[in-house]
C-alpha cells in the first residue's frame, strides 16, 4: 500500500486559528456575570488545621460565594484517593488550598480573601525522600490506610510510602557475588515545573436543575468528568466537561486538578459562571510538578563486558500527594532497567510522601529521571571495563528476542534500540578511535518508554459525513500543540482515500456530545486514536459500499473509496460520496440507506498483569518505544560554563506520520530535556517551606538562544503491530535521555561526573577544580565522592 | 480613577474610558475581546502578550492602557490582509513551527516587529530578538527557520499567496 496522506508533512489542520489568534484558549471564553475564585493557600508545609473562619470575607464586598474542607470534605485523585478538595484538618504542603471564595471582582476576591482567618498548629515538616522512610519519620498522611485506591497501587498504611513496586528476576545476589566488576553509584533528580505557557484555570457553573458544565485547561476531559463525579458523588449524566484550545500540558493537566475547586464555589453561587485561574506564581507551587529522585544503581559486569546483575534502587519525592504520581513510581519500577537486558535484577520504586509541591506526571511519566541515573551507569560501568560506551549499550541493550526486567520477550515488533544508538552514534562521529580535543566530548544516552496506564485505557471515535461529503472526525483526545488533530486528518483521509480539505476534526471536546477517551497522556493518542480512526474508517466503506452495490447491481467487495468517489474498478463507474452520504435516492424517487456515520474504538489486547510480589509479566504494557540521542559538548574550563553544540536524536516510532511534527515534537523534547538538564530545579526554602524560585524571573526555562546550533532527527520504522500503519508513541520520549547523554559528554570532555540534575556551571567549575585537585570540593552539590565506588566483591 | 482614550488599534478607531491602572493587555482581551493577546506571566517575561505599539513589539502586559491613547496597536487579529496571512504566519504554518499556540500570537507579533526594523536579520539576530518571547513546546528550532524565511519572502517581495480558510 503505497499512502497518500501518512509520510508528508500535511500543514496543521488547527494552524491558521492559531497563528491569526482565533483559537480560543479557556481563559479566553466569555462567560456572562462571570465570578472570580481566589484560593486560600496554607503558607505551612505542616500543619494542623484547627479552624478556619470565612464569615468576614463571606461579608465583604462582592463576595458571592465561599467554600472550606467544612462543607468539601470529599477526596480526589486518580489512582489514590488522598487529597480533599480543600483542606480539612491539616495541610501538607506551602500552597495548599484550605478554602476558596468568588467574587464579582478580582480585586474584590484577593481583598475579601485577606479576611480569612486559619489557625494551624504548626508540624514538623519532611522535604526529602530518605528523611520520609527513616524510622520515626512525622507521617504525612497518618490516614494512609483508609484512602480508596486501584488495586495494583499498594500504599504502606503508618509510613510515608504511598506504593511501592518489586522487581525480582533471577538471582541477582548469587551471581552479583561472582561479577569481575561492581560499580555502585548514587544519582539525584529535582523536583521541576512543567511550565506550560498557558496557567490552568477551570470555569465551572451549576445551573437551577443542578446540571453541572465545566471548561477546563486539561488534557482528560472524560478523565475529569469521572473523577468529579467521583469526588461530588453525582451521576456522569449530570455533569459535562468541555476542552477548548489547551496551551500546552506535559503532563501537568493529567488527571483532575483545579476543577473540583471551581465546581465547589459553583455548586454554593449556582446559577453563577465561577472562574479559577492560577498566577504563573501559583503555577509553579500550588499546581503540579515532577518529582524528585534518589536512584542508587549497582551493577556487576562480566569480563566480556555483559551486566549480569543490576539492582536499582529508585527513592521517589512524591511531595505532598501522590494520586497521580503513584504510578509514575510503579511505571520506573516495571521500566527500572530502560533499553537494557538484565538477566538478574533486583528493582525497587519507592514512592515517599514529603511536605513538597505535588508530584504528578511529567512528560516522560518517570523515564527521564531514571535514564538519568541508569544511562550515566551504564557509562561509568563501560569506561571502568575499558569498553567503548557505544560498544558496551550495543552488547546490553534490549531488542527483538531480548528479556526486559519483568520478564517480557520482546518480538520482532517491538522496535530496535541498537539502530537508534548506532545511527546516532555515527551522526555525532563518535568512533572509539576519533582524535580527541580536551574540554569537548560527545556522549549518548538510550531511551525508551511504555505508555503507563490502565489496562482497559480506550480511545473512541465518530465519523460522520455532512451534507456535501465533508468527512467530519469527533474525538476526545486534546491537540494540546502535539498534533493529534492533524494526524487524525491525515488518518480519516487516508482510510476513506479523501481529498484532506474534504475532513474537519472536531477537537475541543465536550462530554455530553464527543466519543469517549480515557486520556491525552502516554504518548498514546496517534496510536489508541489513530486505530479507532481506521476501524470507523472502515465501518463507513462497509456502508457506503452496501448503498453503492445496490445501486450499481455490482458486490460490494468489488467497490473501493477513491478521491471522494465510490468507485467499480472493473467497469470504471463512479458516484461521487454527496450522493451517498445522506442516502441514495434512485431515479423514480426511493431512497435507501441514511446518513452514513460510524463510531470506532479500540482497547489494547492481551495487557496482563505485573506479578504482585515479582513484577514478572509476559505483557505488562501495551507497546514500547526505543530511541537514543547523543551530542557534542564543549567546556570553558575557566568558568564550567558549556555549549550544547551538536544534538542528534534518533527514534524507532514504527511509521512516520507527519515529518513536520514529528521533528517538532523531537526538538522540542529535546530543548525541554536540555532545561532540566542545564537549568531547571525547584528549591525550596527549607526553613520556610517555600519555593524560592516561582517565578519566570527566578526560574529559568530554555528560550531561542540556548538551542544547540545542529539537532539532527532521524527515525526507524519497525512497524507496531497494533498501531496504525505501524505508527507507535514519540511525545514523551524525545526529552528521555538528553541530560544524561549532556553528563556523558561532560566526562569525555574533561573527566568530571554530574550525579545531580541540574548540570550548572557552578557543579561543573567546582567538579573541574576537584578533578585537577584530587580533592573534594564544597558546591558539587553531591555528597558522593569524587570517584565512583568501584571494587570486586 | 478612570480617563478616555482614543487609539487605533488594527486600524480600526477606539474611544472606551478605562481605569487608569488597567493595563493595555487587559483592555485588549476583556474590553475589545481581541483574545490572541495571552497572558502568560503578567510581568513581562514571557512575551505571550506582544503587540506593535506605533510598529514596534511591546509586553502589553507592562504597557498601561491609558499610555497607548493617540497610538496604534496592532495585535495578531490584524496582521493578515483578509483572508491572506502576513508571511510571518504563513512561514509559521509551512515550517511546521505551530504547536499548542499559547505563545504563537507573541512569536508572530515579535517577529514582525524585528523584521520592521531589520529586514535581513542573521540567525543570531533572530535568535536574540525571539529570546523573550517563551515557548515549551517546539524547542524553537522550525520558529527560528520560519522567521529567517518569511524575512527572505518579504524581502524578495514574493509575499506568497495564503488563503485563511
Amino acid at each position: 500500500m503505497n499512502p497518500r496522506w501518512i509520510g508528508h508533512t500535511v500543514e496543521r489542520v488547527d494552524g491558521v486559528e492559531k497563528v491569526t489568534g482565533a483559537s480560543r484558549f479557556t481563559a479566553d471564553l466569555k462567560f456572562p456575570r462571570l465570578l472570580h475564585a481566589f484560593v486560600i493557600r496554607s503558607p505551612h508545609p505542616h500543619a494542623r488545621v484547627l479552624d478556619v473562619r470565612m464569615k468576614k470575607a463571606a461579608k465583604a464586598s462582592g463576595v458571592r460565594a465561599v467554600a472550606t474542607g467544612r462543607e468539601f470534605p470529599f477526596h480526589t485523585g486518580i489512582y489514590l484517593k488522598d487529597q480533599t478538595v480543600f483542606a480539612t484538618d491539616r495541610v501538607r504542603f506551602v500552597g495548599d488550598p484550605v478554602a476558596a471564595l468568588a467574587a464579582e471582582t478580582p480585586e474584590e476576591a484577593a481583598a475579601a480573601a485577606a479576611l480569612v482567618e486559619v489557625d494551624y498548629e504548626p508540624l514538623e515538616p519532611i522535604f526529602d525522600a530518605p528523611a520520609g522512610i527513616a524510622p520515626g519519620a512525622p507521617l504525612v498522611h497518618p490516614d494512609l490506610g483508609r484512602y480508596e485506591c486501584v488495586p495494583w497501587i499498594t500504599p504502606k498504611a503508618g509510613t510515608n510510602i504511598c506504593n511501592h513496586l518489586k522487581v525480582r528476576k533471577g538471582d541477582y545476589e548469587g551471581v552479583l557475588a561472582r561479577c569481575a566488576r561492581v560499580v555502585e553509584n548514587v544519582f539525584e533528580v529535582p523536583q521541576v515545573q512543567h511550565v506550560p505557557l498557558e496557567t490552568h484555570v477551570s470555569v465551572a457553573h451549576v445551573d437551577l436543575t443542578g446540571k453541572i458544565e465545566v471548561h477546563t485547561s486539561a488534557q482528560s476531559p472524560f478523565t475529569v468528568r469521572h473523577l468529579l463525579c467521583a469526588c461530588f458523588s453525582l451521576p456522569h449524566g449530570d455533569v459535562s466537561v468541555n476542552v477548548p484550545a489547551v496551551g500546552g500540558g506535559f503532563g501537568g493537566k493529567a488527571g483532575i486538578n483545579l476543577e473540583p475547586i471551581a465546581v465547589a464555589l459553583a455548586m454554593v453561587a449556582r446559577g453563577r459562571w465561577v472562574r479559577v485561574l492560577v498566577d504563573r506564581v501559583e503555577e509553579f507551587y500550588a499546581t503540579v510538578v515532577r518529582q524528585g529522585l534518589t536512584a542508587t544503581m549497582v551493577t556487576g559486569v562480566d569480563r566480556n563486558g555483559k551486566v549480569q546483575a543490576q539492582k536499582m534502587h529508585y527513592l521517589w519525592n512524591c511531595g505532598a500527594y501522590g494520586g497521580y504520581g503513584v504510578n509514575v513510581v510503579r511505571a520506573a519500577g516495571y521500566t527500572c532497567g530502560g533499553a537494557y537486558e538484565f538477566p538478574n535484577v533486583w528493582g525497587d520504586s519507592i514512592g515517599v510522601y514529603t511536605n513538597r509541591p505535588i508530584g504528578s506526571a511529567y512528560r516522560g511519566f518517570g523515564m527521564q529521571e531514571i535514564h538519568w541515573a541508569l544511562e550515566q551507569q551504564m557509562d561509568i560501568v563501560a569506561h571502568e571495563i575499558g569498553i567503548d560506551p557505544v560498544e558496551f549499550r550495543l552488547l546490553n541493550c534490549l531488542g527483538p528476542g531480548k528479556s526486559t526486567v519483568t520478564g517480557q520477550v520482546l518480538d520482532e515488533h517491538a522496535g530496535r534500540p541498537d539502530t537508534c544508538i548506532e545511527r546516532v552514534a555515527a551522526t555525532i562521529g563518535m568512533k572509539p578511535d576519533r582524535p580527541r580535543t580536551r574540554y569537548r566530548g560527545k556522549g549518548i544516552a538510550c531511551a525508551v518508554k511504555a505508555p503507563a496506564m490502565p489496562n482497559d485505557a480506550s480511545s473512541s471515535v465518530v465519523l460522520k459525513f455532512a451534507e456535501d461529503a465533508t468527512l467530519e472526525v469527533l474525538l476526545s483526545g486534546i491537540d494540546y500543540g502535539q498534533g493529534l488533530k492533524t494526524i487524525a486528518a491525515q488518518f480519516a483521509a487516508e482510510a476513506l482515500d479523501l481529498p484532506m480539505e474534504r475532513v474537519r476534526v472536531r477537537g475541543n471536546p465536550d462530554t455530553d456530545l464527543s466519543p469517549y477517551d480515557w486520556q491525552t497522556v502516554a504518548s498514546r493518542q496517534t496510536w489508541a486514536t489513530g486505530n479507532a480512526i481506521f476501524k470507523a474508517g472502515a465501518e463507513l466503506k462497509r456502508q457506503l459500499f452496501a448503498m453503492a452495490a445496490q445501486v450499481l447491481e455490482v458486490p460490494p467487495g468489488e467497490l473501493e473509496c477513491r478521491n471522494g468517489e465510490v468507485v467499480h474498478p472493473p467497469t470504471s463507474r463512479t458516484i461521487p460520496l454527496p450522493r451517498l452520504v445522506m442516502g441514495y435516492q434512485f431515479p423514480d424517487g426511493h431512497t435507501i440507506g441514511g446518513p452514513v456515520a460510524a463510531a470506532g474504538a479500540f482497547v489494547p489486547e492481551g495487557l496482563l498483569h505485573l506479578h504482585p510480589e515479582t513484577s514478572q509479566s509476559a505483557k505488562p504494557v501495551a507497546k514500547w518505544t526505543f530511541g537514543a540521542q547523543a551530542l557534542e559538548v564543549s567546556v570553558d574550563p575557566e568558568t564550567g560554563r558549556y555549549e550544547v553544540e551538536r544534538v542528534a536524536a534518533c527514534y524507532d516510532v514504527g511509521r512516520v506520520v507527519n515529518p513536520g511534527l514529528i521533528a517538532g515534537q523531537t526538538y522540542g523534547g529535546v530543548v525541554q530535556g536540555l532545561g532540566t538538564g542545564t537549568m531547571e530545579e525547584l528549591v525550596l526554602d527549607r526553613r520556610s517551606g517555600r519555593v524560592v524560585n516561582a517565578s519566570l524571573m527566578d526560574y529559568k526555562i530554555p528560550t531561542s538562544e540556548d538551542v544547540p546550533k545542529e539537532i539532527a532527527v532521524s527515525y526507524v520504522e519497525t512497524p507496531q503491530a497494533d498501531g496504525p500503519l505501524g505508527a507507535r508513541g514519540i511525545g514523551e520520549h524525545t526529552m528521555i535521555p538528553t541530560p544524561a547523554a549532556l553528563a556523558n559528554a561532560l566526562y569525555d570532555a574533561c573527566g568530571i561526573r554530574i550525579k545531580g540534575l541540574p548540570i550548572t556551571a557552578e557543579k561543573v567549575l567546582a567538579a573541574l577544580k576537584e578533578e585537577r585537585t584530587g580533592h573534594r570540593a564544597q558546591g558539587a552539590g553531591k555528597k558522593e565522592p569524587e570517584k565512583e565506588e568501584v571494587g570486586t566483591r | 480613577m478612570r480617563k478616555k482614550i482614543k487609539l487605533r488599534v488594527n486600524g480600526v478607531e477606539e474611544r472606551h474610558e478605562v481605569e487608569v491602572n488597567e493595563t493595555l493587555l487587559d483592555f485588549l482581551r476583556d474590553t475589545l475581546d481581541l483574545t490572541g493577546t495571552k497572558e502568560g506571566c503578567n510581568e513581562g517575561e514571557c512575551g505571550a502578550c506582544m503587540v506593535l505599539l506605533d510598529g514596534k513589539a511591546v509586553n502589553s502586559c507592562l504597557v498601561l492602557a491609558v499610555e497607548a491613547n493617540g497610538r496604534e496597536v496592532t495585535t495578531v487579529e490584524g496582521l493578515a490582509d483578509g483572508p491572506r496571512l502576513h508571511p510571518v504566519q504563513r512561514a509559521f504554518l509551512e515550517h511546521s513551527a505551530v504547536q499548542c499556540g499559547f505563545c504563537t500570537p507573541g512569536m508572530i507579533i515579535t517577529a514582525v516587529g524585528m523584521l520592521n526594523e531589520n529586514p535581513e536579520p542573521s540567525e543570531a539576530d533572530v535568535r536574540r530578538a525571539m529570546s523573550g518571547n517563551l515557548c515549551r513546546c517546539t524547542g524553537y528550532r522550525q520558529i527560528i527557520d520560519a522567521v529567517l524565511e518569511a524575512a527572505k519572502a518579504m524581502r524578495t517581495g514574493v509575499a506568497r499567496e495564503g488563503v485563511a480558510r
